[in-house]
């Protein structure tokens, strides 16, 4: 028996080789650490933020073989390949590139949604428009950079929705290869929203109408939230057949919960389905980040360290602002028009962050008018964002998929 | 139609006037979308004012808690109306209206209960 062979067979199998042939490697798996320090330490939606930056780590370790992102550099993607030489990621990565996590996603995020609020007060509605302003305005931009060609503007400009699941559907039908960027961009700036909100709201309104006091809206019955997401359904998915795998799953989950005969599909929705699907997505998601990644016939093909990185984190930060831009004007609007009876502060929960962008509606408010609670107020348009963007993104898709 | 001519121009790389163009038919096409479901909410809420009568809360009114205060005593000063509770006993529905007071570091007089439902 030669030692020495098995020791250099053992230095040439571990990774560590890698580390020196790579250095992308050690900067990804630097930039997964911090990640998992904002998660854990500064609780930047520490749910998805943590599986992110653990599935980056996993993916960036050279001779895992977790995951081959090269796999899927192919057109068509070779399932066979993935199947028979995928490592664990792979496999779970089949859920995010054929679109299935995100609309489980929706699934759960509907069981846990109360449309009441936007039921209660539909005129809500049009400040959920009005924040997909950042989505378009994300376009534009991406687009006047001259760094991203249309599908992948797109694709970026959906960060401006505020929205991870219909970001990270959109980007695998639009720009699979901006995706680690494009999830890790959407689900930081969503922590980042008690941050970003606030002074844009401050700068768009006066005192008086920060403390504008909102009536209390109506009761909804039940049989409204029961035909509600079944009319949604039947009415978005023949206008917009590209949105119908989100919709119809957000509003599947929400009749799971307000029919109120299947209980335990309503729960599973909401807890146990949500949870497991979100572990799936995150790492997977995390474990496209690659800073090396070998292009299909071996070359060095872009990874996560490129300049086109740099460029989502920037445009996604200003879809962030002028999403909330948007609603917030359009709250000025509404409350011109009803002469002073809407706080324009509902206005940014507009943004589809639910229900992070309402609580900032709520303590922004509450800072100028301690008897002012526009928690329930700013749900209305907080959910209508969820539908909002999801119809953006169905539109993107029907122009550039 | 102008859409899907609009939609048949946008190649992989739309001009700047394509991309502005987009947008404003997809933010036209955002609030159109939303503005016909405001329409189709408020056929629901009148079809189901139709089936449920004038009365557009479809949950049956549970005793209220505030009216259950024994006769001679005195509701607390702003006290903010009745409270419906549903499957909840009196003492969780006390300490759920503790709570919540003591989150928004709002006087509980000062806040108005609707209903207290158990989630299950």
């Amino acid at each position: 028996m030669d030692i020495l062979l098995i020791f250099r067979r053992l230095v040439d199998d571990s990774g560590l080789l890698g580390l020196f042939t790579h250095w992308q490697s050690v900067v990804m798996i630097a930039i997964a650490c911090l990640l998992l320090y904002l998660a854990i330490v500064k609780e930047f939606e520490p749910l998805l933020l943590l599986g992110i930056a653990f599935g980056m780590l996993l993916a960036n370790l050279p001779g895992s073989g977790l995951m081959h992102n090269e796999f899927y550099q192919t057109t068509p993607i070779d399932y066979n390949r993935v199947l028979h030489d995928g490592g664990l990621l792979d496999i779970l990565y089949l859920g995010v590139k054929l679109g299935v996590y995100p609309c489980l996603i929706f699934l759960g995020i509907g069981a846990m949604t109360d449309f009441g609020p936007m039921l209660a007060r539909p005129s809500s509605m049009l400040l959920g428009a009005a924040a997909q302003l950042g989505i378009y305005g994300a376009f534009l931009l991406a687009r006047a950079t001259g760094m991203f060609n249309g599908p992948e503007a797109a694709a970026i400009s959906i960060i401006g929705g505020a929205d991870g699941p219909t970001a990270i559907y959109s980007a695998t039908r639009l720009a699979p290869h901006l995706l680690g960027p494009i999830a890790v961009a959407a689900y930081s700036y969503m922590a980042l929203i008690p941050l970003i909100q606030p002074p844009i709201m401050r700068v768009l309104t006066t005192k008086k109408e920060r403390q504008i006091v909102m009536k209390q809206a109506r009761t909804v019955s039940r049989t409204e939230k029961i035909i509600f997401p079944i009319a949604v359904t039947i009415f978005c998915s023949l206008l917009l057949p590209s949105v119908a795998p989100l919709i119809g799953c957000l509003m599947l989950g929400n009749l799971f919960r307000e029919c109120g005969v299947v209980e335990r599909l309503s729960e599973t929705a909401q807890n146990a389905l949500i949870n497991i699907v979100t572990i799936f997505l995150s790492v997977t998601v995390g474990a496209t980040s690659v800073g090396y990644l070998a292009g299909p016939d071996g070359v060095t093909n872009i990874g996560f360290l490129s300049a086109k990185t740099g460029g989502i984190i920037v445009l996604g930060l200003l879809a962030f602002g002028i999403a909330t831009v948007g609603g917030v004007l359009f709250g000025k609007l509404m409350c011109l028009v009803t002469r002073g009876k809407v706080n324009p502060l509902i206005g940014s929960a507009g943004v589809s962050a639910v229900p992070m962008a309402a609580r900032v509606s709520q303590d922004v408010g509450n800072k100028y008018n301690p008897r002012n609670y526009l928690l329930m107020h700013a749900m209305g348009p907080n959910v209508a964002g969820v539908i909002g963007s999801a119809i953006a993104a169905g539109f993107m898709l029907a122009v550039f998929a | 139609m102008i859409g899907i001519a609009l939609i048949n121009q946008a190649n992989i790389n739309p001009s700047t006037r394509e991309a502005i163009m987009l947008s404003v038919l997809g933010m036209g096409i955002v609030f159109g979308v939303l503005l016909m479901i405001i329409v189709v909410i408020k056929l629901i809420s009148l079809l189901s004012g139709a089936i449920n009568g004038k009365e557009p809360a479809a949950v049956p009114a549970a005793a209220p808690v505030v009216s259950r205060i024994s006769e001679g005593m005195i509701p607390a000063a702003g006290s903010s109306g009745d409270i419906a509770l549903y499957d909840t006993s009196d003492e969780d529905a006390a300490l759920v209206m503790a709570i919540v007071a003591d989150e928004l570091k709002a006087p509980l007089n000062e806040l108005r209960f609707i209903s207290i439902r158990e989630k299950r």
